[in-house]
């Protein structure tokens, strides 16, 4: 793992992409292909199964160290990662010359861990971290808690890969995709040749992303010139009708297939070698809106729906582009006509496939009043596109804008504080919110964004001054600031204390000017969710 | 009573038995200064004593124009009915701790110290006392520092890179102290290597030469003609410079900061530079406790960081160990700027 671990290094003390993908790039290179597998696997963000908990962490650390519980506690509040802080608490491990490789680290070595008992794995750690170096050490433990973060993104590893193959990135992400699992021979065959027949296999086109308009939409020219749309609240969707089958690819490169029967029924009476984007939404058959998210997330925890599930929530596409048809590229061809040989091609398969309607007015301020309607009809909003532009690659701005309503908004005060991860470890910046259910505050939202560093910094020390008390990470704080959140929508929940789940609530500004009585109410709050 | 020989006062901690203060924060009548860093040594008060070891400092800190009575490290003076001597701390050229002899008994107070081993100062002397002052910046076990040979490796490391890159090196450290415990490191390994300076660092590092450190060549970057490729090069100056307009120049620098707190991940990647070299001249977590066992006092009083966790630990293993601010009402905590 020594290797790995300089690799680790490297990519943790640069926040240049180039430099990382130099870095990955030279490490494929000079690793065995069984490492460099898991190396690309971990990297890259593949899912590792957590081989023992931080409560095992903590345990072991005591043991080996004899501290005291509360005295390793007040090291991870300060150091905010319990990997880290076991690697800093421990004295050095004498690593001699014994270099055990990561393939026998994640295929031998974690795997016996999971097959002793408690005391036996206790006892396993602390032999390990005795024989290991102190970034080993961290590293392990990241692997042992299954959370490797380094700021890779898979886009990027995808990038180094195929630096180091000297193949085209597409190529690589489409082998990438999926279920890729990690090994020597697996890795090795990223960088075979180009076959003829792969291009029509089960790759999906890289998706286009929309940028957030910021600007006013007059400054976009005519209106005339776009297409405008409701922005969906659903799961984006790539739908490809190939061979003899329905491949059904979500946005994160995924593979959907058998969650969405009605889509891939519906879509293998296409014509072969056409592949549709578009939005996935659970919609009730003659209703004028789609359902709420919630109803959809039901939906994509379940591989196959049973048929009250179906019943309850059924599923759509609608579908906003056609990137490929008769076999045929369409990505460089103008919007327009895509839309016209979607508009065709999806003829007589509604409502499961449906063209995304367009909204037409005449000038903008008409487009921004049918804007106002977004919240009722359950959209985010709108999205604008260019009609002569083409179907690009990832986000480029200038031809596709997500022009989505304001978030709503409420007042709540701060009530517990627990630090946080990655750039802010160490610092108490994931928030709880309440507001007032009669005289007592109900928690209603986590938040961790919104506030700049000065603002971080500042109450993360009156955070320190004024704890309440502690539940291990979490400490609850006296009620003295309210800030302002923003959040996109909210429901009734039952699983929630509250009795409401609020959807991508973040900070808007610390409201100093405001005192904790002056914070929204739970009634409120659900009287928004249910209206 | 510990009373009687440290009574913390809200101008700083004073001595009653010897009518003195300790690094004061306001002016008084009578200082003993530990140390020259901003944020022990202030300027207004009518007479000071330091170390002579740091006098040129003091001066450079304090003005000219300062009272100051310069002692040699283990030379006893009497201030009021108190026998007083300084001691090194090895935290930066001429820092002392303070010996108080008095009411029967001998307190001592560290200032900030160190017990690593440093060029450009005295080594910290373990002093025996009834009474121990101590420090607690870096007061839990995550801060146990690596040997400076390992650091400056990591250090030629990344000159080495960025020379292969053919940018230029920013690394970002204290002016007082920290800027020349690197430059006697770094004359040591590579001896022609010249340095660029911040105009902070100069008269400082001017100081240290004057006292007869021995230390990398120095340029001020203010010598350079305008547009001058810095390639390959290292550049010092203090935090305080990161982002400001003077950086301009060196556009596609790499940065580098020497702190204790690099020891955390989470803080090296806070504070955006491209790399972290764990540099203190305070003691970490084993030398506070080592200090406190060769002390050999009966009661420690803690300052300067919170202290909690090394008081909560002290007492755990059987040391009466208290909050320096449980003897009197103590100002508000010094900002630790200089504090890494
Ligand atoms: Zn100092
Ligand atoms: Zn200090």
């Amino acid at each position: 793992m020594r290797r790995f671990a300089r690799l680790f290094d490297a990519l943790d003390r640069t926040t240049s992409t180039a430099a990382k993908r130099d870095a990955m790039a030279r490490y494929f290179d000079e690793a065995p292909a069984a490492d460099a597998a898991w190396a690309a696997y971990v990297l890259g963000g593949g899912k590792l199964k957590r081989t023992a908990s931080s409560t095992e962490l903590r345990l072991a650390l005591a043991a080996e160290t004899g501290y005291a519980d509360w005295l390793i506690d007040d090291c991870y509040e300060q150091v905010g990662d319990l990997a880290e802080t076991v690697a800093l608490m421990l004295p050095e491990g004498d690593e001699g010359d014994a270099d055990v490789p990561l393939h026998v680290w994640m295929e031998a070595r974690l795997p016996s861990l999971s097959r002793l008992d408690g005391a036996g794995r206790i006892e396993l750690l602390r032999e390990w971290w005795r024989a290991l170096p102190r970034d080993q050490v961290f590293l392990a433990n990241k692997l042992l808690t299954g959370a490797l973060r380094v700021g890779v993104s898979h886009r990027l590893l995808v990038q180094a890969v195929a630096q180091w193959s000297n193949l085209p990135t597409d190529l690589i992400a489409h082998r990438m995709s999926g279920d890729w699992r990690p090994g020597a021979t697996a890795f090795t065959a990223l960088a075979a040749p180009e076959r003829a027949d792969e291009h029509a296999g089960e790759r999906p086109y890289p998706f286009f992303l929309a940028s957030p308009l910021e600007a006013l939409p007059d400054t976009l020219g005519e209106v005339g010139d776009w297409l405008a749309e409701w922005k969906w609240d659903g799961i984006r969707a790539q739908v490809m009708r190939r061979g003899d089958g329905v491949l059904v690819w979500s946005r994160g490169e995924e593979r959907l297939d058998g969650r969405f029967p009605e889509i891939e029924q519906a879509a293998a009476a296409l014509p072969p070698g056409c592949v549709l984007d578009g939005e996935v939404l659970a919609w009730t058959a003659n209703e004028d809106h789609p359902q709420l998210f919630a109803a959809l997330q039901k939906r994509i925890g379940k591989l196959k729906p049973g048929p009250k599930l179906l019943a309850d929530a059924p599923v759509r596409l609608m579908a906003y582009d056609l990137l490929e048809q008769g076999g045929e590229d369409l990505r460089e061809r103008p919007l327009a006509e895509r839309r016209q040989r979607l508009a065709a091609l999806v003829d007589g398969h509604a409502p499961t496939l449906m063209l995304s309607p367009s909204i037409d007015a005449v000038d903008w301020p008409g487009l921004t009043a049918v804007r106002g309607e977004s919240r009722t009809r359950r959209t985010e909003g709108l999205m604008l596109k260019r009609l002569d532009s083409p179907y690009r690659v990832g986000r480029k701005r200038g031809d596709w804008w997500k022009w989505k309503v304001d978030p709503y908004t409420l007042d709540a005060v701060l009530i517990y504080a627990q630090p946080g991860h990655g750039r802010r470890s160490g610092l108490f910046t994931d928030y709880t919110f309440g507001v007032w259910d009669g005289d007592t505050l109900v928690p209603v939202a986590k938040a961790y964004s919104g506030l700049d560093d000065k603002e971080i910094d500042r109450l993360d020390r009156w955070i320190r001054a004024h704890t309440r008390e502690r539940f291990g990470p979490v400490r609850s704080v006296e009620a003295v600031h309210v800030f302002e959140l923003a959040f996109e929508a909210i429901q009734v929940s039952g699983r929630h204390k509250s009795g409401v789940a609020v959807r991508f609530p973040r900070i808007l500004r610390w409201r100093t000017d405001k005192a904790i009585h002056d914070a929204d109410t739970l009634d409120a709050l659900r009287r928004l969710a249910s209206g | 009573m510990d009373g009687d020989l440290l009574h913390p006062r809200p101008e700083g901690l004073y001595c009653p038995a010897g009518d003195f203060f300790i690094d004061p924060m306001q002016p008084v009548a009578r200082a003993v200064v530990t140390h020259a860093h901003g944020d022990h040594a202030r300027s207004g008060s009518a007479l000071y004593h330091v170390a002579d070891a740091g006098l040129g400092l003091m001066r450079e800190r304090l003005g000219a124009g300062s009272v100051l009575h310069a002692h040699a490290y283990g030379e006893r003076f009497v201030l009021g009915d108190t026998t007083v001597s300084l001691h090194p701390s090895g935290h930066v050229l001429g820092a002392a701790q303070v010996r108080i002899e008095g009411c029967g008994k001998v307190a001592v107070v560290s200032g900030d110290y160190k017990r690593d081993p440093d060029p450009t100062c005295a080594p910290f002397e373990p002093v025996p006392c009834d009474i121990f002052g101590t420090e607690s910046t870096f007061g839990l076990p995550i801060y146990r520092w690596p040997p400076m040979s390992q650091v400056i490796d990591e250090l030629v490391g990344w000159l080495d890179d960025c020379r292969t890159r053919g940018v230029p090196a920013v690394l970002f450290c204290y002016a007082l102290g920290k800027a020349q415990r690197v430059l006697a490191e770094l004359v040591r390994r590579e001896p022609d290597r010249v340095v660029h300076l911040h105009g902070a660092m100069v008269r400082l590092v001017e100081a240290y030469r004057e006292a007869g450190v021995t230390l990398s060549p120095t340029v001020p970057v203010s010598d350079s003609a305008k547009g001058r490729d810095f390639a390959g090069e290292l550049i010092m100056a203090p935090p305080s410079a990161a982002g400001s307009p003077w950086m301009r120049r060196f556009a596609k620098a790499s940065t580098g900061f020497a702190s204790g707190w690099m020891q955390v991940r989470g803080a090296r990647r806070r504070r955006g530079y491209d790399r972290g070299f764990v540099v203190s001249d305070h003691a970490d977590w084993p030398g506070l406790l080592q200090s406190v066992t060769d002390s050999q006092a009966r009661r420690v009083y803690v300052t300067h960081g919170d202290g909690e966790a090394l008081i909560r630990h002290l007492r755990d293993h059987g040391v009466d160990a208290r909050p320096l601010r449980s003897l009197g009402t103590m100002p508000d905590l010094r900002t630790s700027e200089e504090g890494d």
